[in-house]
């Protein structure tokens, strides 16, 4: 078995860190760490350090002129890190309506699963869910900790296009569509709030580590939280907690 | 008076377009950027402008567009036969604009994207610290007929300019595509990689800035893996056998294998492929 991390050039303008296969809060928090570590130790112009699930990469603005003196500069700063059991961060209350205008697969989902609507919301505001990365789209939340009653495939075919704020299952993922896209994910419910805005810096609120929980709201309070998203008067509910062993 | 270039005609595909965005991909946003940074270094040095000067990229079917003021530009990458006046131009050269100038491209002879320089760089909008357009982030995307360019009218005499630069353009007829190993290329068969190196490609119609498809079918047996990690170059096997090459204006992760990762310079070579081109990857080591 291989040594992990794996540190290996991705081209001439990235370097790839494996952490091995499995992904878990645990591991989030120690691959958080090194990205932390890297941004400090490499010049923070030049490069910019992305996480995955399991993995790092370094991404370089310039070719990387000696890649083997990287490598090696790299593997000498992962192997002398103390990785910390506590680190800060936010927890995020996301308003979601699901009333079956916003959720057109609720109907599906709890005839597929045998699970009522109401249960069905209960099981998808009970978590706090883990923001382990931004990928796919602009804003897009991967969050991990679905309960499993709520697994259920994607859509064999799917719709040329799913609202803005949509939320969605897809296998063992629930997400936003944080515009509107084509998209195979069941359809539950709709978030008023913005995930991303171009115009902000940083466009987005949500980082890796961070957590959300989903609250349920009804239509009437869906369009009064839409109104001051627009209006730029809506404050999102958020907490600082400290997460750790 | 605001210094301009009206677009009359937009082509088939044009954008604006710089080294692109870093420090963004973290929130999802891809890098963007030119898709050839050779033919982009070749319009800026000729011009004497800053490297990361942005340029228009055009794609197979040029604009037509008319200058209100006077400037230079420079046109380097495929040629696509660009026209001044109802006069060719040549490429890889500094072309004098007076104002009133009408730019346009005839038949494609060679390449798949040109490039245009014009002296300081167009003067459009930035975003996220790059000038380059990309469908779900920047107010335009595409050239559209009637839009207006920006540029700064400046007299080219005051100008250094490297008007006798020594270009080498052979990557633009090149089939060859450079490419290193990519995360999972170790989880190939020995026959599937012997297959990667030896047979030729075809380039897909639908094909983009995001990604270059390959029609043929390749025999596939590894499973998705956990998103990681993707960039420019990336090359991914999908479940049903498609090699899909990533371009500039890729998603930041991905589900599928990543079998290669193309060199730099192969993303140069490939971006001047037209849909329909025979490719042949060759293996480098790092």
């Amino acid at each position: 078995m291989a040594d992990f991390p794996l540190i290996s050039p991705m081209g001439e303008r990235a370097i790839l860190i494996d952490f091995g296969q499995d992904y878990s809060p645990e591991k989030l928090r120690e691959l958080l760490f090194y990205k932390k570590l890297l941004e400090k130790e490499l010049l923070k112009e030049t490069v910019e350090v992305i996480n995955t699930y399991n993995s790092l990469l370094i991404i370089y603005v310039f070719t990387i002129e000696d890649i083997y003196s990287e490598v090696s500069k790299l593997k000498g700063l992962f192997k002398n890190a103390n990785i910390p059991k506590k680190i800060n961060s936010q927890i995020f209350y996301l308003p979601v309506c699901y009333d079956e205008d916003f959720g057109p697969d609720l109907k599906l989902i709890s005839e597929e699963k045998n699970i009522g609507i109401d249960e069905i919301i209960r099981l998808h505001t009970t978590p706090l869910y883990q923001i382990y990365f931004i990928g796919f789209l602009p804003g897009f939340l991967y969050l991990g900790g679905l309960d499993e009653r709520l697994h259920i495939s994607r859509k064999k075919t799917p719709r040329k296009s799913v609202e803005k704020g949509s939320v969605g299952i897809g296998e063992k993922q629930t997400g936003i569509y944080p515009k509107s896209s084509p998209g195979g994910w069941q359809i539950l419910g709709r978030c008023p709030v913005d995930l991303f805005d171009k115009n902000m810096d940083p466009p987005t609120r949500f980082s890796a580590g961070d957590k959300i929980r989903f609250y349920s709201v009804s239509k009437d309070e869906f369009f009064k939280i839409k109104e001051e998203v627009e209006n730029g008067n809506y404050e999102l509910k958020s907490e600082t907690y400290e997460s750790g062993n | 008076m605001k210094a301009e270039i009206e677009v009359l005609q937009p082509g088939l595909f044009s954008s604006i377009q710089d080294l692109g965005r870093f420090g963004y991909q973290k929130y999802g946003v891809p890098q963007s950027g030119v898709m050839d940074r050779y033919a982009m270094r070749v319009c800026n040095l000729i011009l004497g402008n800053p490297q990361d000067a942005s340029v228009l990229e055009i794609t197979f079917q040029g604009p037509q567009m008319k200058f209100n003021a006077a400037t230079a530009i420079s046109i380097s990458g495929g040629d696509l036969s660009p026209i001044l006046n109802d006069s060719p131009v040549s490429l890889n050269e500094i072309i004098p604009i007076h104002r009133g100038d009408v730019l346009k491209f005839g038949t494609r002879k060679s390449g798949f994207r040109s490039y245009i320089g014009i002296l300081g760089g167009f003067q459009t909008g930035e975003l996220m610290g790059s000038k380059s357009w990309y469908e779900s982030l920047t107010d335009d995307f595409r050239l559209r007929k009637g839009m207006k360019l920006l540029f700064f009218s400046k007299d080219m005499e005051e100008r250094k300019t490297h008007s006798h630069l020594k270009t080498d353009l052979n990557y633009i007829g090149s089939t060859e595509i450079e490419t290193y190993p990519g995360p999972e290329f170790g989880e190939l068969s020995a026959q599937q990689r012997q297959k990667l190196f030896s047979v030729s490609f075809k380039t897909g119609k639908n094909s983009n800035r995001m990604a270059v498809q390959l029609e043929e079918d390749f025999e596939n047996e590894l499973e998705p893996i956990i998103t990681g990690p993707v960039v420019p170059g990336t090359v991914q096997l999908t479940p049903s056998g498609r090699l899909i090459v990533l371009m500039k204006d890729c998603q930041t992760t991905g589900g599928y294998p990543r079998i290669l990762q193309l060199s730099e310079k192969a993303q140069q070579v490939l971006a001047q492929k037209m849909p329909g081109e025979k490719i042949t990857f060759k293996k480098v080591e790092y």
